[in-house]
Formats: structure tokens, C-alpha cells, sequence
């Protein structure tokens, strides 16, 4: 807390003396935004990392299926991996956690709650959220739910086990650990709507004067628009997990047909329901869904961008309008999820266009993104690094996508390997490598200290030359046919025999990605308390405002009333006398 | 919490530029995705009926008198909230408080009647598992009973408990703002059950 903030209110009867707060009240029971942003960078870290290594047990089981796991397989006990061989149940738990606590638990809360919390008030000239309480009980909302969902591995049957998609029917007879999946989900859920309502308020209203919407950066357009995806796209998820928790407990058939078979025969339920109801409502928060995890991501690697080409983003006021109507649209495209439903053909035909032009702002904005390369005088650092490897990945992913768009493409691609290629081009070697550029980038900002840059390298190219190494061959063998899913890695099926080969690549790739990610792991606790110490509350040099607070930021965040004057990426004005202007200065 | 107020602006002023002060406007986005919330649920209720064989004419097997006495006892209950809320600005606390215990009382009664409601349903053996319609019209309006229970405790702390707001800086003004918000919400649930009503009812 800076003592300019002490000195105008001590005098005050009702002064909640911040600065005299308790270890637990400061650092864990904590409104400040800034610390529950790193409270949620802790924990999606470690949901990302757990997740991870849930799929590198996964990629045993697919490289070498049936031999049993070498030294750690004996630990798991006799429920999921007997000998240390893995069960088709513990396989497919595995492979609905992944999903779940990857996409729910690890990268959207660290590109939304965590970035979103930490920057929104500082690049806006705020001094906290418009809701701070309101905020800690979003965190710790998400952290109940998530510690939910980690203990349904401690049921006897073990987690749910149905994808991360959940689709009715298999889930509403599928055992105990769909309840729980269902309870924590609900109870995440409601920690992301109410920091989205959060944000959004904070982002009208909470803006320092000078600020105006033009003035805003891209990264916070991102958050609002991501912000408003979360906050209208999560309640029907919600909607449809109360209708799954009642088939599940109350004997309902909302997503059970009449007539059902199951095993063998005809299962003991009230019928009457519809299916393909959970697989609409799943995926109109599935597809915006996946927009909430790219779009924070864009909007930090703009501001790495803009802040290491010294330039301004070209085509700025483009990228606005583009981010506008990409979440307008993304509400609109979720069935192309559903196509071999046996939808009509006029439905596909709307969804297949939707499809198509969801791709143009997309498009626009990472253009723009590669434009302001153009005559930059790029510097090389291990963020930049990373949001330069993000634009060429995105790309990919994006660009792979195209043919899951179109039904007549996607009928022989629906269900192989390829759809999860595609998906984790966009997510891992696009989004996470996005969000690393991130932590590296506001690191300083947040410690006072940098991250070692030899380590960072070491972190950033296997990382990038594995991630293509694990993704690439799983389009080609989904373009070879062979299917998701699989608890053997395809080896039931002949017309597979040629491409099986691929499947220890992949995995020994996924392996030795993890262990590029240990350089990582030591480099942010080193570095916390032992790396470089930057000598200027600015060490990048950038022109927006998160720099213009102290070094790390207290309690309120400025020293001194904030009033913006210009854009946020004034960077090189003609006649300034350095090559940034921060927006809060009145004087180039 | 006056340093709270410094700290954090527009807590009881609107902002200009958005006319709106940080609660209104959070309600407000709230408000959005409960009607997202309420939206999946209604469709979902169109797509099962579409789908289905058979479905039963509501307006037989469903009390619809209690149903329109209850739409009426929640719009007086809203009614009386504008006028609690009306007396407040006036800062006539004893008419305040009044016209609060007749939005809480109606509220009750309307859990009365709704619980009757379910009586005679659950009397003539009719179940959530007994057909898909029973089971999305105990859903709905289950999950809006648990909105107007919200509501009755929301409300109850500001008509008693929580007057002591208003002794604090600021906190006249401020608490006529919490009461609106605590409104708005209010009024919200009303209008899910005239949709709840004409949806499971008449339709």
C-alpha cells in the first residue's frame, strides 16, 4: 500500500487499514485483484500441469497397449491399472478429465481469471474490481469446484468417465462420478459468471477518465468480449447439467429416448426424451466456449506485439470491430458440432455458412497481427518468442478447422484423430503458448523481477518443436481414418496397421515435451525470488498503463490520479522524444 | 466503508457516461444470464415437446386457477416492492417497511399455493420420472421457487437487519441503490413466472 493512499485516509473512522492486514487476510482470504489473480495462476497451473499428465498416461496405453507402465505403474492399484496395465475404464476417465480439468480447470481460468484479474484494473487506471468481494468469492467458488472434481478420482468407480462432452445418454446411465462431475461444473460455472459480471461492470464503469473505449487496449477488448461469451454461453450449460443431475437422481428422461437399449436390453427408465437436447445445449456453450479460451490469448500476444515491434497495431480499429462480431457470431455456430446428428440439410446449410464467416474476423485480426511485423524493430525476447510462434500456430489450427466446418468434409473426419489435431493446434501450441508469452511478458510487473532468458529459450523451442510433433502426425493418421477414443490406440482395426507407428511418436514426443516444460517450472519459482531485478517500473519499454503503477503494484495500484491521453500503442510518434508515449502522459 | 467508497467509484453515483452505478449495472448483466439460464430451459422445454408422441393437454392434468391467482399474488408482490421503494426515497421508513412485509408475505403465499400445487400433483401419483412434461414443469418451476426463496431472503434483510446500512456515509442514498437492485431482481422473477405460467400452463 503506498503511503500517499495511507496519508489521504487515516483520518477516516471506517479506514479498513489494509496495510495492517494479517498474512491470511493479505495473501488468502484476500479482494485485492491482484492477488487473486496470482491465486488463480497458482492453481490453473497446477490444474494445466495435472491435466497434462493425466494424458501422458493416456499416451502409454495408445504408444504401447497392454504392457504394462514401467516403474510408476505399479502405484495405481488394482482398480485402474492391475500390473501396472491400464483398464478401458481408467482410460476413459483419463481422457474425460483431461478435457475437463484442462479446458474448465487450466486454460480458461488462466487466461481469463488470471490475466483478466491482474490486468483489467491496472490497464483501465482502476484501483480494484467493482466488485471485490464479489471476486474472492469467485475464486474460491472455482476452487471448490475444482476440488470437487479432483476428489471424484477417490470414488470407488472413479471419476466421470464420458468425454469431457458428457453426452447423454451413456451420462445419465453412467455411474457416481457424472454426479460429482455434474455438481462441480455447476459450482464452476456459477465462479465464472459471476467474475464475468465482474468485469464487464469494471470495464464500463471503472475506466480512469481519458479512457474512452477507442483508448481501451485489444487485450482488454478481448476480456470483455470473452467476458460477455462466459456470461451469456455458460447458463444454458448450466440449464442442461440441472437436467442431467435430474435424470441422473430424480428418474427423469430428459435426454433418455423410449425404447433405449442398453447392454443388451431395454433399460428400466420413463422414456420420452430426446438425446440430441444435451448435445444442443452442451455445445452452445461448447462453441463460444472455445472462443473464451482463444480470445484472451490473442489479446495478450497484441500487446507483446505492439509493445516489441515499437509500433502501433495495424489496423487497430479493424480488430475491435472484428472481435465484436466474432463473439456476436460465435453464438451462432455451435451445431456445426452436431453434424452427423442427421440434422436437415437446410440447418447444415446455415451452420456451414456461419461456420465460414466466423473465419473472416479471425482471420482479419491475425492478419493484422503478421502486418505489424512489417518494418518493426523487432526485439527477440522469450515473450516475444512465444507470440510470434502463436501467430503461425493459431494460423495452423485455425486454418485445419476448415474442413470440420463443411459437413461433406467432416462426415469421414467426424471422430478421428484429425478433430484432435485441429483442436490442439488452436489450444496447445496456439492459445497455452500464448498465455507462457504472457506470464513471461507481466512476470516483472508482478515480482519486480525478470525471468532468466537462457532458461525461457530452453523452455520455449523443444516445447514448439515437440507440440508440432505430437499434433502434425495426429492429423495425418485422423485423414488415414483412425478414430478418437480408442483404448488401444486404433490397433483393433487392420486398415490402421500402417499408421500405428505414429502413435510412438506422438507419445515419445508428449514425454519429452513434459520434461521441457521442467526449465519452466524451475525458471518461475527461481526467478520469483532470485532473478534479475528490473532497474524501472517499465522495463519493456510499453506504453499502456499497467506499467505506470509501482513495482510490484499495491493496494490500490497508482500512486497518483491517472487521466489517459492517447492510444495504447503509441509507440515511435513522430517528435516524441522516445520511441513510447505512455497513454497517461499529456506530453509525447 | 467510506474509504471503500473513495476507493472504488461509482458505488452510489452513476457514472455519466453510462448512467449507471457498479450495482445496476451488475444486475443487469446478472438479469442477462438468468434469461440465459431461463431461455435454455424454455427451449429446451419447445424441443422436447416438439419431439415427443405424446404430450398432455396442460391446461387438464395442471391447477390452472391456483396458477392465475398465484401470477396475480406475485404482481401485487411486485407492485408493493415499487411502492416500498417509492416510500423509501421519500425516506418514510415505517411505510418502507410496511409495503416490504406485503412483498415477503405475498412471496410466501406464493410458495403456499405452489406447494399446494405440488401436493395434488404428487397425490394423483404424478412424478418428475412420470412423463418428460411433468418432469420439465417441476424442474422450471422448482428452479424459479428457489429464485423467489432468494428473493424473500434478500428482501427480509433489507426490510429489518440490514436498515443499519443507512446510518453509514453516504448510506441513505446508498441504500435506496441496494433496494433497487434487490427490485429489479425481484420484478425479474415475476416475469419468469408470467412466461412459467402462459409456457406450462395455458399452452
Amino acid at each position: 500500500m503506498s503511503s500517499e493512499h495511507h496519508s489521504a485516509h487515516h483520518d477516516h473512522s471506517h479506514d479498513d487499514t489494509h496495510h495492517q492486514q494479517s498474512f491470511w487476510s493479505q495473501y488468502v482470504f484476500s479482494t485485492d485483484h491482484k492477488i487473486i489473480g496470482i491465486q488463480y495462476l497458482f492453481m490453473s497451473l497446477f490444474f494445466l500441469f495435472f491435466g497434462f499428465c493425466l494424458m501422458l498416461l493416456m499416451r502409454w496405453q495408445i504408444a504401447y497397449p497392454g504392457h504394462p507402465l514401467p516403474i510408476i505403474g505399479k502405484m495405481f492399484g488394482a482398480d485402474s491399472m492391475p500390473n501396472g496395465v491400464m483398464l478401458p475404464e481408467f482410460y476413459n476417465q483419463l481422457g474425460a478429465m483431461h478435457g475437463t480439468i484442462m479446458v474448465f480447470l487450466g486454460v480458461v481460468p488462466l487466461g481469463f481469471a488470471v490475466f483478466g484479474n491482474y490486468l483489467i484494473p491496472l490497464q483501465i487506471g482502476a484501483k480494484d474490481m467493482a466488485f471485490p468481494r464479489l471476486n474472492m468469492f469467485s475464486y474460491w467458488s472455482f476452487l471448490a469446484g475444482g476440488m470437487l472434481m479432483l476428489s471424484s478420482f477417490f470414488l470407488p468407480n472413479g471419476p466421470a468417465s464420458n468425454g469431457w462432452t458428457s453426452y447423454s445418454p451413456l451420462s445419465d446411465i453412467a455411474h457416481d462420478g457424472q454426479t460429482i462431475w455434474l455438481f462441480s461444473m455447476a459450482i464452476i460455472i456459477i465462479s465464472s459468471l459471476l467474475s464475468s459480471l465482474n468485469f464487464i461492470t469494471t470495464i464500463f464503469n471503472l475506466r480512469a477518465p481519458g479512457m474512452t473505449f477507442e483508448r481501451l487496449p485489444f487485450f482488454i477488448w478481448a476480456q470483455l468480449i470473452t467476458a460477455f461469451l462466459l456470461l451469456l454461453a455458460f447458463p444454458p450449460l448450466e440449464g442442461a447439467a440441472f437436467l442431467q443431475l435430474c435424470d441422473r437422481l430424480l428418474g427423469t428422461s430428459f435426454f433418455l429416448p423410449t425404447g433405449l437399449f442398453v447392454n443388451g436390453h431395454i433399460a428400466n427408465i420413463s422414456g420420452g426424451g430426446n438425446a440430441l437436447l444435451w448435445q444442443h445445449l452442451f455445445w452452445f456453450l461448447g462453441h463460444p466456449e472455445v472462443y473464451v479460451i482463444i480470445l484472451p490469448a490473442l489479446g495478450i500476444v497484441t500487446e507483446i506485439i505492439a509493445c516489441n515491434t515499437r509500433k502501433s497495431i495495424a489496423g487497430f480499429g479493424m480488430m475491435r470491430w472484428s472481435i465484436i462480431f466474432l463473439g456476436f457470431l460465435s453464438f451462432v455456430v455451435w451445431s456445426h458440432h452436431t453434424y452427423l446428428t442427421g440434422m436437415g440439410t437446410n440447418i447444415t446449410a446455415f451452420f456451414q455458412t456461419t461456420t465460414m464467416i466466423i473465419s473472416i474476423p479471425s482471420v482479419i485480426i491475425v492478419s493484422a497481427l503478421f502486418i505489424t511485423l512489417w518494418g518493426g524493430s523487432i526485439r527477440f525476447n522469450v515473450p516475444m518468442l512465444f507470440a510470434l510462434a502463436f501467430l503461425p500456430m493459431f494460423g495452423f489450427g485455425g486454418l485445419t478447422g476448415l474442413p470440420l466446418g463443411l459437413a461433406a468434409t467432416d462426415i469421414p473426419l467426424h471422430d478421428t484423430y484429425y478433430v484432435i489435431g485441429h483442436f490442439h493446434y488452436v489450444v496447445a501450441p496456439g492459445v497455452v503458448l500464448g498465455l507462457f508469452a504472457g506470464i513471461y511478458y507481466w512476470f516483472p510487473k508482478a515480482t519486480g523481477r525478470k525471468m532468466n532468458e537462457f532458461l525461457g529459450h530452453l523452455h520455449f523451442w523443444p516445447t514448439l518443436i515437440t507440440m508440432n510433433l505430437v499434433f502434425f502426425p495426429m492429423l495425418i493418421q485422423g485423414l488415414m481414418g483412425l478414430n478418437r477414443r480408442m483404448y488401444d490406440g486404433g490397433a483393433t482395426y487392420a486398415f490402421n496397421h500402417d499408421i500405428l507407428y505414429w502413435n510412438v511418436v506422438i507419445s515419445s514426443a508428449a514425454w519429452v515435451m513434459a520434461l521441457a516444460q521442467l526449465p519452466f517450472i524451475f525458471n518461475f519459482f527461481y526467478s520469483m525470488f532470485n532473478g534479475e531485478k528490473v532497474n524501472s517500473d517499465n522495463p519493456w519499454q510499453s506504453a499502456t498503463l499497467e506499467w505506470a503503477t509501482p513495482t510490484p503494484p499495491g493496494h490500490g495500484n497508482f500512486t497518483h490520479p491517472i487521466t489517459v491521453y492517447r492510444d495504447p500503442y503509441s509507440y515511435s510518434l513522430p517528435g516524441a522524444p522516445k520511441d513510447y508515449s505512455p497513454q497517461d502522459q499529456k506530453e509525447i | 466503508m467510506s474509504e471503500t467508497e473513495e476507493f472504488i467509484p461509482y458505488i452510489v453515483k452513476p457514472r455519466e457516461d453510462t448512467g449507471l452505478y457498479n450495482a445496476k449495472f451488475g444486475i443487469w448483466l446478472f438479469l442477462a444470464s438468468e434469461v440465459m439460464l431461463f431461455g435454455s430451459l424454455f427451449s429446451a422445454y419447445i424441443l422436447l415437446r416438439v419431439g415427443s408422441f405424446t404430450w398432455p393437454v396442460q391446461s387438464e392434468i395442471q391447477n390452472v386457477a391456483i396458477g392465475a391467482i398465484n401470477s396475480v399474488v406475485l404482481l401485487s408482490s411486485s407492485i408493493f416492492f415499487i411502492r416500498a421503494w417509492v416510500a423509501l426515497k421519500a425516506d418514510d421508513i415505517a411505510k418502507y417497511k410496511r409495503f416490504m412485509y406485503l412483498v415477503i408475505l405475498f412471496a410466501f403465499i406464493f410458495l403456499f399455493l405452489k406447494g399446494v400445487e405440488y401436493y395434488q400433483h404428487f397425490s394423483h401419483h404424478e412424478y418428475p420420472k412420470t412423463s418428460v412434461f411433468l418432469a420439465i414443469y417441476f424442474l422450471m418451476t422448482g428452479l424459479h421457487a428457489l429464485h423467489i426463496i432468494g428473493g424473500i431472503l434478500v428482501n427480509s434483510y433489507y426490510a429489518g437487519p440490514g436498515l443499519y446500512l443507512r446510518d453509514k456515509p453516504n448510506g441513505k442514498q446508498w441504500f435506496i441503490n441496494r433496494v433497487e437492485v434487490a427490485g429489479l431482481y425481484w420484478h425479474f422473477v415475476d416475469l419468469v413466472w408470467i412466461f412459467l405460467f402462459s409456457t406450462l400452463y395455458l399452452l
